[in-house]
């Protein structure tokens, strides 16, 4: 059978796509810098805090990379209508990317501390610093570099990620591409492009990652 | 004269702008016993890999028994182990048993029953003095009993050549010994040799001929005892003079 | 709406075992093309080499659900009654294919060149070297990683939720439908994927230690 290309109706939707691309992104970026700020903290919390917190933080970060995001997504989004909170489907897709990648960010930055040498702790230690002078002025310094790639691959799976929240009808990508398919009929034609768009992302991610690291660590060149 | 074992004619290899060999001419006649020595990064191991295949030169021939070496036919004297080699790093199979690294070659390119190539196996490492470490793995021993283990190796193919490339480089000092006491005695039976080493002494005490390399050519080549006593180019002299 | 009753969980039951279907096929699938990717991407031929790269980049860097979507619509096109198991086993399997891939071609770099350079000496063939000198030493070094991806694998059964393949997933859905439980069903959903996966992620972790250390030994 022959199947005629069609994406004449793709090319109407245009404006549309480009609003879900941009709450992609908009939501992407949030969750990144929502997701560091809340695992730094638990990282340290993680390796140095006292039992109960370090179990809890522990057992978080475990189910949470141990089960289905899409099954996350599904808990946040009724826990939050059960607990009376009023959030629109991005406020909670927001949330549920949130409470997904910080788990796996606290794992990357933790797997870092532990990496720096515990040299630098002891030379830290016998220069007189304090435990809150060493972590901030020496060790996550350090520690930021070992962690800067997996962290940048981390931000990009979870950009990637981020199309399972048109399961709660958000605006992102994928709903409206979903939205598309069903108004057109030519569902093949509208993932085709979104999957493109999705994969120009991933590339302008790695390409600004590659900027930041490059102006963080390569302009002053110490060892 | 006999027709040489291996013969360089204008053979030569650049890796981007670095000339690693430039128009080098050799002959190596059967039993004799080469010598390369030469600073680093003069190509003395660009010369051992562009033998055996490892690196493919750009221009000139590399010639076995005669015939050029076609590294596409099967019966190539590379593809089917007629030239042996002996690495720097050793690189024995780690997984494998120091028996078990003597006999894969021999079964899987040779043929040989796995009895038949065992029995030679344990001749072979008897000769180079580790008969009873055949069953352990090569993280078991010392770097001087693994180095004799890779020798073995390349002796089980039956080789009609033999290369090193810097066999006693990466060996603790007190382990040198007993590498060369084997290559020694390999010498004295009348094995082909191309070594490339810094250990003068081994050199004095094999070698028919000894060739200095410099920045890809060979400088000169003579017999150890106008060698070390009368060097004619200038180059030689200075590098004899910083490692003698 | 209703109460739950024992007919939900046969049901989830049900969905439970589809998504081990799913999995198995998805995985048998994914190392057919993750093995041919990674002897692709570590041959000596170039043009090879950068099609597994090629292969790598573009579907690490899309999503897995418009892979479902684009082969679920596109083999529908093609005239193909695949249905939904197949049309997300496959496009799984093309998924996974990509991760495995990447994970045993460095696997296969990690074993030193040295090893395929005394192999090639010594007159061995290309198969022979890589069957019984490189991939028996690349073994020990892919497995805790494939061993973590299985855990990947198993969550992005869930996807296939979206082009109404009943697995878990989906079966959770349809009776929160119903019964309008989510904390009971999708808490309880959870923690069976978690008897799934943890134990997984253990292994890879506990593998992984144990290769750190008869490294360092």
């Amino acid at each position: 059978m022959t199947y005629e290309f069609y994406f004449g109706d793709i090319w109407k939707a245009r404006w549309l796509l480009l609003d879900g691309t941009l709450t992609t992104l908009r939501l992407s970026a949030l969750c990144m810098v929502l997701s560091l700020a809340l695992a730094v903290p638990a990282a340290v919390a993680r390796i140095a805090g006292p039992g109960w917190l370090r179990g809890t933080i522990y057992a978080y970060v475990e189910y949470v990379r141990n089960t289905p995001f899409l099954v996350q997504i599904f808990l946040v989004y009724f826990g939050l209508g059960m607990a009376g909170i009023r959030l629109n489907p991005n406020g909670a897709a927001l949330i549920a990317m949130t409470a997904n990648g910080a788990a796996y960010t606290i794992e990357i930055v933790r797997a870092g501390i532990v990496g720096v040498d515990r040299g630098q702790w002891e030379a830290g230690r016998v220069l007189g610093l304090s435990p809150v002078q060493i972590y901030s002025s020496i060790v996550l310094p350090q520690a930021l570099k070992i962690i800067y790639w997996p962290l940048a691959s981390q931000f990009i799976l979870i950009m990637l990620a981020s199309s399972a929240v048109s399961v709660i009808a958000t605006t992102e990508l994928s709903s409206i591409t979903y939205d598309i398919s069903t108004q057109t009929f030519r569902a093949f034609e509208a993932y085709l492009v979104t999957t493109g768009i999705y994969f120009a992302l991933s590339v302008a991610f790695s390409a600004v990652f590659s900027l930041i690291f490059w102006a963080l660590f390569m302009r002053r060149r110490p060892a | 004269m006999d027709t040489p074992v291996l013969e360089m004619r204008q053979v030569a290899k650049r890796f981007g702008a670095f000339q690693a060999l430039a128009n080098v001419d050799l002959k190596v006649g059967r039993g004799e016993r080469v010598i390369v020595c030469g600073p680093s990064g003069s190509g003395k191991s660009t010369l051992i890999r562009c033998i055996v295949g490892l690196e493919q030169h750009e221009h000139g021939t590399i010639l076995f028994d005669g015939a050029p070496i076609d590294l596409r036919s099967r019966t190539s004297p590379i593809r089917s182990g007629q030239i042996g080699m002996v690495f720097q790093q050793f690189n024995l199979f780690p997984h494998l048993t120091v028996l078990q690294n003597c006999t894969i070659a021999p079964i899987k390119v040779r043929g040989s029953t796995r009895a038949e190539a065992e029995r030679k196996a344990r001749d072979l490492l008897a000769r180079v003095g580790i008969e009873d470490q055949a069953d352990k793995f090569p993280g078991q021993l010392s770097g001087g009993q693994q180095q004799r283990v890779a020798i073995a190796r390349a002796l089980c193919m039956q080789p009609r050549a033999l290369l090193f490339d810097e066999p006693t480089s990466a060996l603790d000092p007190e382990m040198v010994q007993e590498v060369l006491n084997v290559m020694v005695s390999l010498a004295r039976d009348g094995m082909t040799m191309i070594c490339v080493t810094h250990e003068m002494g081994f050199a004095r005490e094999v070698a028919d001929r000894i060739v200095f390399m410099d920045r890809g050519e060979i400088v000169e080549v003579a017999p150890p005892a106008a060698f070390f006593a009368a060097p004619k180019n200038e180059r030689t002299r200075a590098f004899l003079s910083r490692i003698l | 709406m209703r109460a739950l009753n024992f007919g939900d969980v046969v049901f989830l039951a049900k969905g439970a075992l589809w998504t081990l279907a799913l999995f198995f096929v998805s995985l048998v699938g994914g190392s057919v093309i993750g093995i041919a990717l990674a002897l692709m991407r570590t041959s000596p031929w170039r043009p090879l080499r950068w099609f597994a790269l090629g292969y790598f980049r573009l579907i690490q860097g899309t999503p897995v659900l418009m892979q479902i979507f684009l082969i679920y619509f596109g083999t529908a096109l093609l005239g193909f009654e695949f249905g939904a198991l197949l049309s997300a086993g496959l496009a799984l399997s093309i998924n996974a294919g990509a991760f495995l891939g990447e994970i045993w071609a460095s696997s296969i770099d990690s074993v030193g060149k040295g090893q395929s350079e005394a192999a090639r000496v010594l007159g061995l063939r290309y198969g022979t070297t890589m069957w019984h000198i490189v991939i028996p030493q690349a073994m020990r070094v892919a497995t805790p990683p494939t061993v973590g991806f299985l855990v990947q694998l198993v969550k992005g059964t869930a996807m296939a939720s979206f082009v109404g393949f009943v697995e878990l997933t989906r079966a959770s859905q349809m009776i929160n439908n119903a019964t309008f439980q989510p904390f009971v069903i999708f808490g309880g959903v959870s923690l069976l994927y978690f008897a799934i996966c943890w134990p997984l992620s253990l292994l890879s972790s506990r593998l992984e230690a144990r290769l750190a250390k008869a490294y360092t030994r």
